[in-house]
């Protein structure tokens, strides 16, 4: 659904984007992720046919995003980073406004508007002045202008920002949503948490070039090592260590919870376990680690850096 | 045909207009100006007929009543570049632009959606102004201008909005902020308002059915350029990729400066290769400002018919011999002045050029030739020996003179055509100083060492040959 291979935009002398490549199939979510500057916007453009790439080609649903540009619009939702809200219209003419521009029929604008506005909590908003919205409300009217025309490819901005926790909700149903519905989306986010939550797919953009493209748990385990697992023991029993099967290590242990590096988890966590209750050990409770994409993330900022700016 | 498709600019100016109708501060100007001016103009017209009437200067009145039309026609289009310049550049400015750049649209259609929502409304606006005018004076019972006058008031006020707007979008292409735009839009402003005089001035004086039909002709050439530049430069990847509103001057003097050297080694090869290339470009420019210079002569000739000037007998000769006696041959003094006077008065054909794709640049050109050729046909009816006088007063730094003027309104005139030239990978801006560069590398490498030459053959050298030939 997005395809693009070795995307690169320069602006006079300054290179925005060099030799992206992506492939987002449709029922996937890629979370693009890197600082402000970093090019995310850039791409997000030149998907969407608005900049044309200095070299490289990209293909979003099929169509060429420089030889057939309208086609690519057509085919794309786009929450941009600016609502681009008109402030003396309302939701409902803002909407229409949009609908006609997608050459979309008038009666299935009336039934999309519907459909939407309801589903983000703006129906009864619709009539009020956009001038009035409150942030959040913006939000989710541009998320809902993005989805009006029934694209099969997204690119969303930062969809939840501004938002309160249950509106948030809202959108990243939606979200999930459109996965199921096998729509490719792309969503450029500061929101790691969110990333996590939802992409299929992470890839980190650091001065215009993608150094990490691969699934969450893969990216974690390349960047942060084996994942760990920490068993609790009642009492703050001890664990001796010789009966530690071979390719598990003990990190560190403290008041009887022990953490865990374990090559081979499925394989190896049994073993230990039957090991621990054959010495009549009080076993707890016995699971992950939890390990944040955010740790990931900077760990692979800092790789970048330590690497020169290479991929890392 | 999808690739005419004109719907989505009709849907793109409705939403404008809408827009613009829930705006108190459109709103308001428009139907001040289309509601009460009007009656102002009659009042003013009533007024002044009486007055005029009262010294037997009817005339005076007869020509003002259309021009006051004029006026009460252009005062609601003159909102027209305030809506354009909010329209185009408002928008970038509060970000609304780019879900529009996403959506389908090609190009052509957002700017011509925005072209008709900026000059439609305040064209209907001035349409009801001038229909209240025409009213109050049928009321009043003054006669109304002949048809063909109000034809040409109601075409050249279409197409002074356009031009306004198109101007708007020019400038627009150049700013990122409504204020960089307000502050551009002086580009328009001035030179709108010196066209009203020049109209009040033929309305008036001149007054003559084709002089504002050629105003009108100016107007649609000039239109269509406007437009062609906006189109080339309205594109989502100049409209969301540059910032401009910050003043670079280290941009400013690489770009100026790369094209100004054009990679000489030396001075040597400056003159040779790049000075050498520009005056290779200006070929077209040139023969059109040889052909310019031929036209007016003959032009200025002709006005000698017309603005008849006989000269008391025996003055010429004493005059010579005044001359003769007052003159600084050998000082530097009128060196420089004459030096000067050329210099500046092409500085401010270049001024005026730049406001004018380069028309108003060939004034210098024009006054000079124009005067040659009004004053030797004086000359010839006041039976005095024109051809000695050119040949001894002339022609000896004219020679020099008149090569560099005509060098200096080809340059302008190329500035002209080269801002008038969509170029797709440069700003308006790039081209502009690019222009200027290639200006100023005719001036300096040609045409002020032209200048000085003259000067000096000027002061030193044509005092004797007249006065060997007349003294």
């Amino acid at each position: 659904m997005i395809y693009a291979e070795n995307l690169t935009k320069h602006f006079a002398d300054f290179v925005a984007v060099q030799g992206i490549h992506l492939d987002v199939r449709a029922g996937q979510v890629l979370a693009l992720l890197g600082p402000n500057g970093a090019g995310k916007t850039t791409t997000v453009r030149m998907l969407t046919s608005v900049l044309r790439p200095t070299s490289g080609t990209a293909r979003i649903a099929g169509y060429d995003v420089v030889a057939e540009a309208e086609k690519v619009r057509s085919s794309v939702g786009v929450l941009t980073e600016h609502h681009g809200l008109y402030s003396r219209m309302n939701a409902d003419e803002y909407l229409t406004f949009y609908g006609r521009l997608y050459r979309m029929p008038e009666g299935l604008i009336e039934q999309r508007k519907r459909e939407l506005l309801e589903q983000f909590g703006l129906g009864e908003a619709r009539k009020k002045k956009l001038g009035e919205y409150s942030k959040g409300m913006r939000q989710k009217l541009a998320l809902v202008r993005a989805l009006l025309h029934n694209p099969p490819v997204l690119l969303l901005d930062e969809p939840t920002s501004a938002m309160d926790p249950e509106s948030a909700r809202i959108v990243r149903d939606a979200i999930r949503a459109l996965r199921s519905d096998q729509r490719a989306v792309i969503l450029c986010t500061h929101n790691l948490a969110e990333a996590e939550m939802l992409a299929d797919q992470i890839a980190i953009i650091r001065r215009g070039r993608i150094f990490l493209n691969d699934v969450p748990e893969r990216l974690k385990q390349f960047l942060l090592g084996p994942e760990e697992y920490e068993i609790t023991l009642r009492d703050g029993a001890g664990i001796p260590v010789e009966i530690l099967p071979l390719g598990v290590a003990l990190s560190r242990q403290e008041n009887g919870r022990y953490v865990f590096r374990i090559d081979q988890p499925e394989e190896k966590i049994p073993l230990l376990l039957k090991r621990l209750l054959d010495q009549q050990l009080p076993v707890l409770s016995c699971a992950p680690v939890p390990r944040s994409l955010e740790e990931a993330y900077l760990r692979a900022v800092s790789l970048h850096e330590e690497n020169g700016n290479g991929s890392a | 045909m999808e690739a005419l498709d004109i719907r989505p600019a009709l849907i793109i100016a409705q939403r404008e207009v809408r827009d613009q109708f829930r705006d108190w501060r459109i709103i308001f100007p428009i139907v001040f100006l289309t509601l009460f001016f009007p009656f102002l103009m009659n009042f003013t017209a009533r007024q002044l007929l009486n007055f005029v009437n009262q010294y037997g200067a009817g005339l005076v009145g007869e020509r003002l009543i259309p021009f006051l039309l004029l006026i009460t026609g252009f005062f609601p289009i003159s909102v027209s570049l305030v809506i354009a310049l909010e329209s185009f550049v408002g928008e970038k400015e509060r970000g609304s632009i780019e879900p529009l750049l996403t959506s389908p649209l090609a190009d052509w259609q957002l700017y011509l959606g925005k072209l008709l929502s900026s000059t439609v409304p305040p064209l209907v606006g001035s349409f009801l102004g001038m229909s209240v005018y025409i009213g109050g004076l049928v009321i009043n019972r003054i006669p109304l201008p002949d048809a063909e006058t109000m034809l040409q008031i109601i075409v050249l006020t279409i197409t002074q909005a356009v031009v306004m707007v198109s101007g708007a979008v020019v400038v627009s292409t150049q700013a990122t902020s409504v204020r960089a735009a307000n502050l551009l839009a002086s580009f328009i402003i001035i030179p709108m308002a010196l066209l009203i005089q020049a109209e009040a001035v033929v309305m008036f004086w001149g007054r003559d059915t084709l002089s504002l039909w050629w105003i009108v002709f100016g107007l649609l050439v000039l239109a269509v350029l406007l437009i062609r530049i906006g189109l080339a430069h309205f594109q989502r990847e100049e409209l969301l990729g540059r910032e401009i509103d910050v003043l670079n001057i280290r941009w400013i003097w690489r770009i100026f400066w790369d094209h100004f050297r054009g990679g000489a080694r030396n001075l040597l090869d400056w003159y040779r290769s790049v000075l050498g290339k520009t005056l290779f470009e200006l070929r077209g420019s040139m023969l059109a400002a040889v052909v310019l210079a031929v036209i007016v002569i003959i032009l200025g000739a002709q006005q000698a018919d017309r603005f008849l000037l006989i000269l008391p007998e025996g003055e010429f000769q004493e005059r010579v011999r005044e001359f003769g006696f007052n003159l600084p041959v050998g000082g530097v003094g009128s060196v420089q002045q004459i030096f000067l006077q050329n210099v500046r008065a092409l500085i401010v054909g270049l001024l005026l050029g730049l406001f004018s794709f380069g028309v108003l640049g060939t004034l210098p050109l024009v006054a000079t030739l124009g005067l040659l050729g009004y004053f030797t046909r004086i000359m010839e009816v006041n039976q005095l020996p024109a051809a000695q006088i050119i040949l001894s007063g002339v022609v000896p730094h004219g020679i020099v003179e008149v090569p560099a003027i005509l060098l200096s309104t080809a340059a302008v005139l190329r500035i002209g055509f080269l801002l008038a030239t969509p170029m797709k990978d440069k700003t308006v801006g790039e081209v502009f100083i690019i222009a200027i560069a290639g200006w100023m590398q005719v001036m300096i490498g040609l045409v002020l060492p032209l200048l000085l030459l003259a000067a000096m053959i000027e002061s030193w050298i044509t005092p004797l040959i007249i006065l060997r030939f007349f003294g």
